[in-house]
């Protein structure tokens, strides 16, 4: 694997995630679907410290109980960066759709994650119809965040097309199976010029910060901490993971030596053997 | 449905798609009169309108007609 590209002397601090010309101190990004309540979402956010939130755009129900309280009071947009998705589109015209009427309801905000499915056993992304639905958010002025295969060529493509971030998985959605190709994924950071954002197959703290270590530039997860025994605490855990990672990261590790073990301590003035 | 059923009180009554569900209106309504109707006033909302979006700002005076479908759409949970 090649050595990770960051400037010399860069440190942790002040080393922000920059998407679409914002800047972000987390470099976790949390989905908020799976939650018990409300109340755990909020709570799982707060202790995961992401500033970037993504949601779902469903009918509402009629008739329910208008009282009832809504994601958007639990994590109001003046405080959080939502990011709407396209989960449940299979294909680049329901997307679209989608997104149109997310912008309306977000007044206007154009940030947005695109995913369009390809199957719904696996939930793998059908990249044809994605790339099709990217050409026309982008010509439509959004900014779009786009999860992907981790095939490097297509990658690419989303990147020239004019995406602010590329997403590609890790392992299928909701897998929890972790990073199972870190050399594509290292492929594709070593190419993108916007930032790369592993985005789902996340299951526990270890994936998360092999994914910053890798030098991908921030993780979006849900499922890992939703379907966690302790979400509040799993999220706590994603946060350090992911902050390690990056450290990790930037400070560059040893190199991997195989077959030249070379001891920590000092291999002079050691105690002299007892004379027999 | 039971032709007499849309008209009530007198006042005719148009017939809509609401979420894919029978909806019925006032003739002359607008979508902040269904909203309205629908306790969704001033709920953070997005409405389509036979594909078309309604921006905010145009619930009131954007009318509905006969056979109209319209979505009416929230945020929720999702990865």
């Amino acid at each position: 694997m090649n050595a990770p590209t960051r400037l010399p002397g860069q440190t942790a601090s002040g080393d922000a995630l920059v998407i679409a010309g914002k800047a972000y101190r987390s470099r976790l990004l949390i989905g908020t679907g799976k939650y018990r309540d409300f109340d755990e979402t909020r709570r799982a956010v707060e202790a995961s410290g992401a500033e970037i939130v993504t949601v779902a755009i469903r009918r509402t129900n009629i008739g329910q109980n208008a009282a009832e309280p809504s994601l958007l009071e639990s994590l109001p947009p003046s405080k959080y960066t939502i990011l709407p998705n396209t989960a449940g589109c299979y294909t680049a015209e329901d997307a679209v759709r989608t997104l149109r009427l997310a912008r309306e309801l977000l007044d206007g905000h154009d940030l947005v994650k695109l995913e369009v499915l390809g199957d719904p056993n696996t939930l793998y992304p059908n990249v044809v119809e994605t790339l099709q639905a990217a050409k026309q958010l982008v010509g439509d002025g959004f900014k779009v965040m786009v999860y992907t295969s981790d095939d490097p060529i297509i990658a690419g493509q989303l990147e020239d097309i004019g995406c602010v971030a590329i997403m590609p998985l890790a392992s299928l959605i909701g897998s929890g199976m972790g990073i199972l190709n870190p050399w594509n994924l290292q492929l594709i950071i070593d190419k993108a010029k916007v930032p790369v954002v592993v985005d789902a197959g996340v299951g526990t703290a270890s994936d998360a910060a092999i994914a910053m270590e890798l030098g991908c530039d921030a993780v979006l997860m849900n499922t890992a901490v939703a379907r966690a025994q302790n979400p509040v605490l799993m999220a706590q855990a994603m946060k350090k993971a992911v902050e390690a990672g990056r450290e990790a990261f930037l400070a560059g590790r040893m190199p991997k030596k195989l077959y030249s073990a070379t001891p920590s301590s000092p291999a002079s003035g050691l105690i002299p053997p007892k004379a027999a | 449905m039971v032709k007499f059923f849309l008209w009530h009180a007198g006042s005719e009554v148009i017939q809509l798609s609401v979420n894919g569900q029978v909806q019925r209106v006032e003739t002359g309504a607008d979508v902040a009169r269904l909203l309205q109707m629908l306790e969704l006033s001033g709920k953070r909302v997005a409405v389509e309108r036979n594909g078309e979006i309604v921006p905010r700002s145009r619930y009131a005076g954007t009318p509905l007609a006969d056979g109209d479908a319209l979505e009416i759409v929230v945020a929720v949970g999702g990865g």
